[in-house]
């Protein structure tokens, strides 16, 4: 496959560069992810503007050059298949959902389906109205892909379409899935979704392997919730957790032991986990997820107006 | 016993070749019908491919329907042959020779399909071919993928090798067939002289084939219920699953075995050779299997039901009181009792229509069960459904199914009838050779050998 980013891969043969071509080396610019190599860089025949704003590059050699922007192309890291397979090296991501602050908005569904191109009927997060038993109070209950670390999906899938990854993630290849469905059926959760008809497809040229796609519907194949891969790489948070005004989600690095809200603000996740008193959803199963929920104590809204869909309706 | 008459060994093969191809006017009826049949359902099928499954009922929740049930028929009914070939062969029944070609016959029409109702159920048909080049051996659906392709293997070599001197004979006797044909018939008879030597080579193969074949066909059921097994949903997640699966199947197929033996009885004027013997040793083993059954029912339906653990809960009150409530006590009354009652009455059992009633009843039984084992399990998942869209919730099967559904198992009867077309229904050689060592009675034949003249059919 072509890579489609600006990177070096399908570049070299298109001969409209001569000797004036600089290799650059990157540091801390655009894609954010460590230094790469640079070589699509306009050389003298680019008739381009100057647009004045000057940014610090590494050459080759080890001189640092302030190079005019308009000069260095948006370079986006190419990452194969090999590379979406394997997640992103040393991360371990988790989740963390305080019920407390659930206030059952749907704010996250929203964000997360615009990320997505979701359309309205299909929701990656769900928020349900939970109540363990009639005496109990209600609560919402936020519920995404458990990213489960013994996923019974995984386990099952035929073809090797749906895998787990160092990173934490439970990923999808829409272009390996042969649609049988057994993963939705090993899934305790109910997370997965089938595409059962052509889904509309969003006006978007992506360049990344299947697995790590915005947009991942695709006829005859299953999706689900996939933590924004595309957003971890490039050390964003997913939508879900930008689109909570409630700080309810929490998503970071377990091996960094460190998680980000929605107002920006990071904490320790052990100190998180500790102090809230946190939970796994249904840990009885053995699945090990990787999203934590902290349990609905003292809620920041009233609990007496949810109301609980009986099942069979 | 002394040698049979060759006069009359000349006429037995004589009767049972007529029915090689034949024509009567009740079968070209149903091979037309079902046909026609077929035809409506790979029309529904080609709309389902050009559409996706969308027009199917099946949505998320419920996301495996008829098809997976159906598929789950099919393994079943394909035990049979192992059932009448290797069961009744190691426990010494030698009324099982008129049946073996087809009870295979049966077999080979049920692995077909159970092999094709995945592709039907598959939401990328086109990449059926990843299952070799990326297939996962962890996976369930990569046994059960072996499992059917050894199986069906194994079948046709089981229906081939007792073939081979029946195909001699066709080959010295029908010497007014087509040309090709009987070229077809040489070349498949593999130069069989009807030596000794050839004869124990034979048996040797078929011998150990029966020993091989057993475990093959246990597995591959057995594999089809992990495919629920190993999962954690409620109901689902039992270790009786792959018993409870290779019993109900054994049962179902023989419930088909007396159905088709009742019809073949008539339709190809085989009295002599399917006789009560084999509807009253037929009967007594679905009795027995259908009382094993029931019993690994109450063991799968009521363990549970004392506890009522919160996510079983939901599952058993949908069966025992709620939506699924008629279909599943239907299963267990007409499906199991009525027949166990009918079939414990020994003039029942030797009314050849007594048995064929429970029969109908308990391949009915045995049909809806399957569905009741995959969807009310699906639409009871541990977290409660909630917001769900229209359709979602529950599961109506549409037209396109049906139609699916119903030509897939009008296309099971159809290749049955068309692999008796071809070859004699009965082992001729093997059935003479048994009557001549042990006599007509134990064979289960009726009045061959002292028939004088055999009436011509009217056809």
């Amino acid at each position: 496959m072509a890579c489609g980013n600006n990177c070096t891969c399908n570049r070299n043969e298109s001969g409209n560069q001569d000797n004036s071509r600089r290799d650059f080396l990157l540091k801390g610019l655009m894609g954010g992810i460590g230094a790469a190599f640079l070589s699509g860089c306009s050389g003298s025949t680019s008739p381009k503007s100057e647009s004045g704003d000057k940014v610090n590059v590494l050459t080759h050699d080890g001189k640092l050059v302030a190079v005019d922007k308009s000069q260095v192309a948006n370079f986006k890291p190419h990452i194969s298949e090999e590379d979406v397979r394997k997640g992103i090296p040393g991360k371990k991501f988790v989740m963390v959902i305080d019920l407390a602050k659930c206030d059952g908005c749907g704010k996250c569904t929203k964000a997360c389906n615009k990320m997505h191109y979701l359309p309205s009927n299909k929701e990656w997060i769900e928020v349900l109205e939970m109540q363990d038993s009639p005496e109990v109070s209600p609560y919402y209950f936020v519920k995404p892909c458990m990213h489960c670390d013994n996923p019974p999906c995984t386990k099952v899938c035929p073809v090797d379409a749906t895998f787990k990854r160092e990173d934490g993630i439970v990923a999808i290849d829409t272009d390996r899935c042969i649609g049988c469905r057994f993963c939705m059926a090993a899934c305790p959760y109910s997370v997965r979704l089938f595409n059962w008809t052509e889904p509309v497809k969003p006006n978007i040229v992506e360049t990344t392997p299947a697995a790590e796609n915005v947009f991942q519907s695709k006829k005859g194949c299953v999706e689900k919730c996939d933590f924004c891969p595309h957003m971890a790489r490039e050390g964003k948070l997913p939508a879900c957790v930008t689109g909570c005004p409630m700080n309810a989600i929490w998503f970071g690095d377990a091996n960094e032991d460190a998680v980000t809200c929605y107002d920006g603000t990071t904490t320790k996740l052990s100190q998180l986990l500790e102090d809230g008193g946190a939970y796994r959803f249904m840990e009885e199963l053995g699945t090990e997820p990787r999203v934590y929920y902290l349990p609905p104590v003292n809620r920041t809204y009233d609990a007496k107006e949810i109301k609980i869909e009986k099942e069979g309706k | 016993m002394e040698k049979l008459n060759p006069e009359i060994k000349n006429q037995i093969e004589n009767e049972l070749l007529s029915t090689v191809g034949r024509r009567y006017r009740q079968e070209t009826f149903w091979v037309i019908f079902l046909g026609l049949i077929c035809v409506g359902g790979t029309v529904a099928w080609i709309i389902q491919l050009r559409k996706g499954l969308g027009v199917t009922a099946m949505r998320d929740y419920v996301s495996w329907g008829l098809y997976i049930s159906l598929l789950f028929f099919f393994v079943g009914v394909s035990l049979i042959g192992a059932l009448v070939s290797c069961v009744l062969r190691m426990s010494g029944a030698k009324w099982r020779y008129p049946l073996i070609r087809i009870a295979e016959a049966v077999t080979l029409s049920a692995i077909f399909f159970a092999g094709f109702m995945p592709v039907l159920d598959m939401g990328r048909p086109e990449r059926l071919y990843y299952l070799i080049t990326h297939g996962r051996i962890q996976s369930p659906i990569l046994w059960d993928v072996v499992a059917i392709a050894t199986y069906f293997i194994g079948s046709v070599i089981y229906f081939y090798l007792p073939l081979i001197p029946d195909l001699a004979i066709m080959r010295d006797k029908l010497t007014d067939a087509p040309k090709w044909r009987r070229k077809l018939w040489r070349w498949l008879a593999m130069g069989w002289e009807d030596n000794l030597l050839q004869r124990r080579l034979l048996k040797k193969a078929m011998l150990i084939l029966c020993i091989v074949i057993l475990p093959v066909a246990i597995s591959v059921h057995t594999i089809s219920a992990w495919l629920i097994a190993f999962t954690l949903r409620p109901g689902w997640n039992s270790t009786i699953m792959g018993p409870y699966f290779v019993f109900g199947a054994l049962m179902a197929g023989t419930a088909i075995m007396i159905l088709i033996i009742a019809k073949l009885r008539h339709g190809y004027r085989l009295e002599h050779y399917l006789t009560p013997k084999h509807f009253n040793n037929l009967a007594k083993i679905l009795l027995a299997l259908t009382a094993f059954y029931l019993y690994l029912n109450i063991n799968k339906y009521g363990v549970p039901a004392y506890k009522m653990a919160k996510e079983e809960k939901a599952v058993l009150n949908d069966l025992f009181y709620g939506n699924n409530s008629f279909f599943f006590w239907f299963t267990q009354i007409a499906g199991l009792v009525i027949p166990i009652i009918i079939l414990s009455f020994k003039r029942f059992r030797q009314s050849i229509k007594w048995v064929v009633t429970a029969s109908v009843m308990v391949l009915l039984g045995a049909l809806i069960n399957r569905y009741l084992i995959v969807v009310p399990n699906m639409l009871h998942p541990f977290v409660p459904i909630q917001h769900a869209q229209h359709g979602y919730a529950s599961y109506n099967p549409t037209l396109i199914e049906w139609a699916i559904t119903a030509s897939s198992l009008a296309g099971f009867v159809l290749l049955i009838i068309l692999l008796f077309k071809p070859f004699p229904v009965i082992t001729m050689w093997e059935v003479t050779e048994e009557v001549e060592k042990r006599g007509e009675k134990e064979i289960g034949v009726e009045n061959i050998i002292t028939l004088q003249n055999i009436p011509t059919h009217a056809s």
